[in-house]
């Protein structure tokens, strides 16, 4: 052990010594390292990685001097109170660029932390409109929010599916709630009816009592907003009781886990949706998967491209504007124009991405298929 | 009506549940004067143990039946809970049997957390896939109810072992040295009972039960979590208080009055109250409950057998 550390000394010094020249910019990511959604928080902070290893990999100079770009991992627990800490904590660390947070009810409020700062911040993953309509310039998403999503789940429950009447059930997070009531709008919009709208929470697992109410309303479609630690346990209760109803669910739900949870109470009559295209139909999404596994020795599940694309619009926007200090490449990151692994990566005048495509899956064969 | 019936089974599958665990907090109160607030992560680590035994076997023995599986992984799984009853209440609480009343109540949520970060360590924070041995599914459904085969096994088996632990408690020489001991400690050890065996037993039993009651609760959801044991220990205390704290009857009673009081109310709250409110506030019964009991009743509804405690 020790060996090894004065080892890594030894190395370090080495290789400092080689790029005295060189300049190091930190860049934090933030997502819920502990904690039920830790998949996924792994999952992002991993793409983060990836993106700057390949810049440092590729070397990117900046002022005429060769940049190492540096990633900070910080964990807040899903918590929004645990989320403003650890913002402060990067700011206080003197990040140049923050990828994250993952929830919308982390983002929200660490958001506020960075404006303050001047810190850039580009969620891959939190999808709550209110993100980018506080005024802050320095936030963007790479992720289409949900009134996009719940416009396109809308439309398709009642369209495509043809379902009249639908139950809508939120686990009262920002994430859950904002997203089940921008598919109320749509679904309404389409010409459908809501009929039952109930409630829950991200830390429940009965959910008998306001299933059973539901199905007393014999809904055609229940949608569920919220994550898959409750969308698989309340599929199987579906079952359970009886109902017969196609299960509807939003990107929160749409991972491996909820398949594992669900256990053999999904069918074919359940679905998702997905901001974003279907990681086989990104322009770099096949590519990615197998690096992605090369490198961590894991999945994708389902945000680290669109971690990879946050990063990469940052790095980029610092190469173009010749500058790691945000004041001078937050123009640069705002005019952001690429071919990331998601697609086109474009910002509009409040920080969404332009392109916000929606895919929508069906559950086939042991897993999530793309519509 | 049909939805009422089926209220009524959701009500009285989780008020099962809570009972057994409700057991485990109104013995050792009944028996101390002590909270053990970690009495819920017991529930936890029941279900987490069994996991990991059924996980083994199923790679061990891959043609063993789900029967002797199940039997298999609850025989692991309660006597670990038992010797980690024993070991808490020894380590934890005896020091402190004499202290005053706030310092076992504290060292129990200190337990309580130790328990699982401890879980936390050894199984991640992720959720686990429970496997669902007893058939999860739906019997032909009567009168518009539909009725698991789990959900049977849950019912019925927390009846048995209700009944089994008061047989125990009124008939047996065991029982009665725990009755004395209740009574009152210093009489009952000039009388020859040994109080340390008795306190300890009382500890052992009730894990027991919170092992078993782990086991249904993960089998009947499929999933299991380290932090699975918070909740259904905070509503099993409800429902202990609920019913007399001390009071084994009580808990009973308690337990599946809670399990229909949320059904029921997260059912049908919204219609009570004209869509003010609505299931936003499941979780929020048991404790209105509380509240409104400890107001109007404070020694529960059957009463608390050693009320001077309080």
């Amino acid at each position: 052990m020790k060996r090894s550390v004065v080892a890594l000394a030894v190395l370090g010094l080495g290789l400092s010594l080689a790029h005295a020249q060189e300049t190091v910019v930190r860049l934090g990511s933030v997502a819920p390292l502990t904690g039920t959604i830790s998949h996924l928080g792994k999952d992002n902070e991993n793409g983060a990685r990836l993106a700057i290893e390949d810049a440092n990999a590729k070397g990117v100079t900046i002022d005429g001097k060769k940049v190492r770009f540096e990633l900070l991992g910080e964990d807040d627990q899903a918590d929004p109170r645990t989320g403003t800490t650890v913002a402060q904590r990067l700011v206080d660390a003197d990040v140049k660029g923050v990828i994250g947070h993952l929830n919308s009810g982390t983002t929200i409020p660490a958001s506020r932390i960075y404006n303050q700062a001047g810190v850039p911040m580009v969620s891959p993953s939190a999808t709550n409109p209110t993100l980018t309509r506080q005024g802050y310039p320095g936030v963007f998403r790479t992720i289409a929010n949900d009134v996009q999503q719940g416009g396109m789940l809308g439309k398709f429950i009642v369209g495509s599916l043809g379902a009249k009447t639908v139950a809508i059930i939120d686990d009262r997070t920002a994430y859950g709630q904002g997203l089940a009531d921008e598919t109320d709008k749509a679904v309404k919009a389409a010409g459908g009816k809501v009929v039952a709208r109930e409630f829950t929470t991200d830390k429940a697992t009965d959910f008998n009592a306001i299933l059973t109410k539901i199905r007393g309303i014999k809904p055609d479609a229940i949608f569920f907003g919220g994550m898959d630690a409750q969308a698989g346990p309340m599929l199987r209760q579906l079952k359970q009781l009886g109902i017969d109803a196609k299960f509807v669910t939003g990107d929160g739900g749409c991972s491996p886990e909820m398949i594992k949870l669900a256990g053999d109470a999904i069918s074919a009559t359940a679905y998702c949706s997905m901001p974003g295209l279907a990681i086989d139909k990104m322009p770099g999404g096949p590519e990615f998967r197998t690096r992605y596994k090369a490198r961590f020795n894991t999945d994708v599940q389902i945000y680290s491209p669109y971690a990879y694309d946050a990063a990469t619009a940052i790095i980029r926007a610092m190469q173009a504007a010749d500058s790691a200090e945000p004041s001078k490449y937050l123009p640069a990151l705002k005019k952001s124009n690429f071919q990331g692994i998601i697609g086109t990566v474009a910002f509009d005048d409040k920080g969404d991405i332009k392109e916000g495509a929606v895919t929508m899956y069906q559950y086939r064969n042991g897993a999530w298929s793309p519509l | 009506m049909e939805i009422f019936l089926q209220q009524l089974v959701n009500g009285l599958v989780v008020g099962s549940v809570y009972a057994l665990v409700a057991l485990g907090y109104t013995m050792v109160y009944g028996i101390l004067g002590l909270i053990n607030f970690a009495h819920g992560d017991l529930v936890m680590v029941g279900a987490m143990v069994a996991l990991q035994t059924m996980l083994f076997l199923m790679g061990a023995a891959p043609g063993m039946s789900p029967l002797t599986m199940l039997t298999l992984s609850l025989a692991v799984a309660i006597p670990v809970c038992m010797l980690l009853g024993y070991t808490m209440e020894r380590l934890a609480y005896r020091r402190l049997r004499n202290a005053p009343r706030l310092a076992p109540l504290i060292t129990a949520i200190g337990m309580s957390f130790l328990l699982q970060t401890i879980a936390m360590i050894l199984w991640g924070r992720n959720y686990h896939t429970f496997p669902q041995l007893v058939s999860t599914a739906p019997l032909q459904p009567v009168a518009g109810v539909f009725v698991t085969p789990i959900q049977v096994t849950i019912v019925v088996g927390s009846a048995l072992i209700m009944a089994a632990l008061i047989v125990l408690v009124t008939k047996t020489k065991l029982g009665r040295a725990m009755r004395a001991t209740a009574e009152n400690h210093r009489v009952a050890a000039l009388m020859g009972v040994d109080t340390n065996l008795i306190i300890a037993l009382t500890f052992v039993i009730g894990a027991a039960l919170a092992a078993v009651a782990g086991v249904m609760y993960a089998s009947n959801y499929g999933i299991a979590h380290y932090g699975m044991g918070f909740m259904p220990g905070l509503k099993a205390f409800t429902a202990a208080v609920l019913g007399g704290i001390g009071n084994l009857g009580g808990a009973m009673l308690g337990g599946i009055v809670l399990g229909l009081v949320e059904s029921f109310g997260a059912g049908y709250i919204e219609h009570l109250t004209f869509g003010f409110l609505n299931s936003s506030y499941q979780d929020i019964f048991a404790f209105i409950i509380l509240g409104l009991v400890l107001i109007f009743r404070p020694t529960g509804l059957l009463g608390e057998r050693v009320s001077d405690r309080a």
